[in-house]
């Protein structure tokens, strides 16, 4: 039987936490996400979990200890955010190449400087070439539901990737809101038990785990990377099929909201996509045919998928709660995967497609800043003119 | 608690020449490295199985050029700073995988080696975090003294003088600036159960500290003195020389700290003046000018200061 509790983000996470009941755990507090490993704290103190809690003095060693704790034969699983990720950075790259299937959750912040503990996504941004899924998630319900399922795709036999799991700091971590969890025995079934493929502990051989690749080898392990990650896709929707026949939520690579006949749609991550709903329906009500696509795996980027699901609409705009300094137009990542997508898959001619940044370090996005956007794109749509392809919203100067 | 296997492999050549290598020959150390003596005895000592957790570096780039490994033990290298953190994790599993019953406790030992970069320098943290959080590993250091798998540049753990290619002779500098660190001083300072100082000349007493550190249920540290050739400019024929010329001048005291117990495992008969050593290698070979007599001295006064300090903590003065 499911329970509905009032959880924000961080509790609904250390929640599924407590219900995988990783063999290790490995994490460092840092603003948004400490309060995810407090109440995972006293899970531990309370012998509620069987897990090894290793409480590390960095971020940089909770990611190595993960990365020990893996290749050793556990299921292991962190928490993270901004500064953390960074300092986490070369190691996160380590634990992707040596293929270990751990789950690690995000609460999104600003990356220093200046200092800035509210939410954008430069963190976890700048970890999206290093080998991990990446999951982004609305609310408290689906950091909870992504946890779950990461488990899973990241221990999909023809996956073998660690998965990131993020949501937007403050915005949902510090969020109370109703969340559905479900019953212990019913998420330990769906998880299952661990097998790694290859462990240090208990193997009938001795292994050698990080050994030194020179230009001979080097580059097919890379490019074995890249085949695990064209499994991945499947893998997202094997797992999401499965939780919604046990569970009762269908979720995919992303959400399409009242997408089928829009005219004009925005493409936006996480917290936003919330508001941007209720800003659809508002306009829907006025008569306008507006939708909304919410990336949910941004890594891999299902491409083709989104194309062929926005190929309909008559003027796009792409928003990201994050910048990419130097790129086209100084666009952020999501745009600027959109843009590439549209082009190498996309008909001719192309769909009109604006960039737009808003929201970094926490700056609030409002409902009538979206609508501001909708109705820039209906004038777009009107006029077939781009005009400014990047902008920016509630930004001063 | 100390756990220990009942009937140890006794430390004679007789006996210990019985066991298979954990670290395998063909591996591609220089010939003359002190290193791959210091991990074979180690190894060698301990009779459990054992898993190696290795920093990048000389030892980790030279025994794992993939498709193939020198280790007849499990193995892993993660990075250069994080070998402890690793070995943490590792500890962590087996821990909760035996308490679970997910594999069987087979008394495997956690050991770790790193060299000074590794440990001194860019490590320490990720040491210190690892020895505080009292996980039950043994972490060597082979200190040879410099960064030498990037080619001989100076670490904290580079003694005063000595010419690398980071602090080299020049017209207006003799080599490095400044003592070196004292990091098993720090590892003491930690309050752990076992430290020691140790050098592969002395095989007898390096493995008996590692007999040691591997009984206790804890974190140990032992830091073993291991000579590069090509670093330290000596013939690969010298190695054992060198390490007892170390031991003998007193500027690496074979000591261990037990349970915050110093005591001296070994005090040389003669003690050697420092000269004796620096003239031994070409690293110092620019100290041996008049103009530089002053270094030796300063460096001479320092040993002797840091061996009396040791003998009064060990209560033998």
């Amino acid at each position: 039987m499911s329970d509905f509790r009032a959880l924000d983000g961080n509790q609904a996470v250390a929640e599924a936490m407590r219900q995988i009941n990783p063999d290790v755990v490995a994490a460092y507090p840092i603003t948004p996400q400490t309060e995810a490993v407090q109440v995972f704290s006293q899970f531990v103190a309370d012998g509620e979990v069987d897990t090894e809690f290793v409480t590390v003095e960095s971020e940089h060693s909770a990611m190595s200890a993960c990365v020990g704790a893996g290749a050793a034969g556990a299921r292991v699983m962190t928490c993270t955010s901004s500064a953390g990720l960074a300092l986490m950075w070369e190691i996160t790259y380590i634990a992707a190449s040596m293929r270990l299937p751990m789950v690690m959750m995000v609460a999104n912040r600003a990356l220093s400087g200046p200092i800035n503990i509210h939410c954008d996504h430069a963190d976890s941004m700048g970890t999206r070439d290093n080998g991990w899924i990446q999951i982004y998630s609305e609310n408290p319900q689906e950091a909870y539901d992504n946890m779950i399922q990461a488990v899973r795709i990241a221990e999909h036999a023809d996956v073998t990737l660690p998965v990131m799991v993020m949501q937007d700091g403050f915005i949902t971590s510090h969020s109370v809101e109703r969340v559905e969890v479900f019953d212990d025995a019913a998420v330990s079934g769906f998880v299952g038990p661990y097998a790694a493929n290859f462990q240090l502990l208990g193997a009938s051989r001795p292994l050698t785990f990080g050994a030194l690749d020179f230009y001979d080898y080097y580059f097919e392990h890379k490019r074995q990377q890249v085949e695990a990650f064209s499994h991945a896709t499947e893998a997202v929707l094997e797992v999401a099929a499965d939780f919604n026949c046990r569970f009762g939520r269908d979720y995919g690579l992303f959400q399409a909201y009242r997408l089928d006949d829009a005219e004009v749609a925005v493409v936006v991550l996480s917290s936003t996509a919330g508001t941007a709903k209720v800003v659809v329906d508002d306009l829907r009500a006025q008569g306008i045919r507006a939708g909304l696509l919410k990336p949910r795996v941004f890594r891999p980027f299902p491409a083709a998928e989104i194309v062929r699901a926005l190929s309909h609409v008559k003027a796009i705009a792409v928003m990201d709660r994050s910048t990419s300094f130097g790129s086209m137009m100084g666009a952020g990542p999501l745009f600027l995967e959109t843009a590439a997508a549209f082009h190498v898959l996309g008909r001719a001619p192309q769909i009109p497609m604006v960039g737009y940044v808003f929201g970094l370090g926490g700056r609030d996005i409002s409902p009538p800043d979206l609508e501001g956007v909708y109705h820039d794109l209906l004038a777009v749509a009107d006029s077939g003119d781009v005009g400014d392809p990047l902008r920016y919203l509630g930004v001063r100067g | 608690m100390v756990t220990q296997t009942e009937t140890p492999t006794r430390l004679t050549l007789r006996e210990l020449a019985k066991k298979p290598d954990r670290l395998t020959s063909g591996h591609r150390m220089c010939p003359g490295c002190a290193a791959p003596l210091v991990v074979k005895q180690v190894l060698m000592a301990i009779d459990e199985p054992v898993v190696v957790v290795c920093a990048t570096g000389c030892l980790e780039v030279a025994t794992t050029i993939f498709p193939q490994t020198a280790w007849n033990v499990p193995f892993i290298h993660n990075a250069f700073e994080n070998a402890a953190a690793t070995a943490s994790g590792v500890e962590a599993a087996y821990r909760s995988l035996v308490r679970q019953g997910k594999i069987e406790d087979d008394n495997t030992r956690i050991v770790v080696f790193g060299g000074d970069g590794s440990s001194y320098d860019i490590g320490l943290q990720s040491l210190s975090g690892a020895m505080e959080r009292g996980h039950r590993l043994l972490y060597v250091c082979y200190d040879n003294n410099a960064y030498m798998n990037t080619g001989i540049q100076r670490s904290s753990a580079t003694p005063v003088g000595a010419n690398t290619t980071t602090s080299p002779v020049g017209k207006v500098q003799a080599g490095k600036k400044g003592a070196r660190k004292d990091l098993t001083a720090i590892m003491a300072a930690h309050g752990i159960p076992y430290v020691a100082q140790a050098s592969p000349h002395n095989w007898r007493d390096l493995m008996q500290k590692v007999r040691k550190a591997t009984a206790i249920d804890g974190p140990s540290f032992i830091n073993v003195l291991a000579s590069c050739n090509r670093g330290w400019r000596h013939d690969p024929a010298d190695t054992i020389e060198i390490q007892r010329l170390g031991v003998d001048s007193c500027l690496w005291p074979l000591y261990e700290v037990e349970d915050g117990v110093y005591r001296v495992t070994y005090r040389p008969k003669v003690k050697v003046p420092v000269s004796d050593y620096l003239a031994s290698q070409g690293r110092f070979g620019h100290l041996l000018q008049p103009a530089n007599q002053y270094i030796i001295e300063a460096l001479q006064a320092d040993v002797d200061r840091r061996w009396e300090r040791l003998l009064r903590m060990a209560g033998e003065v």
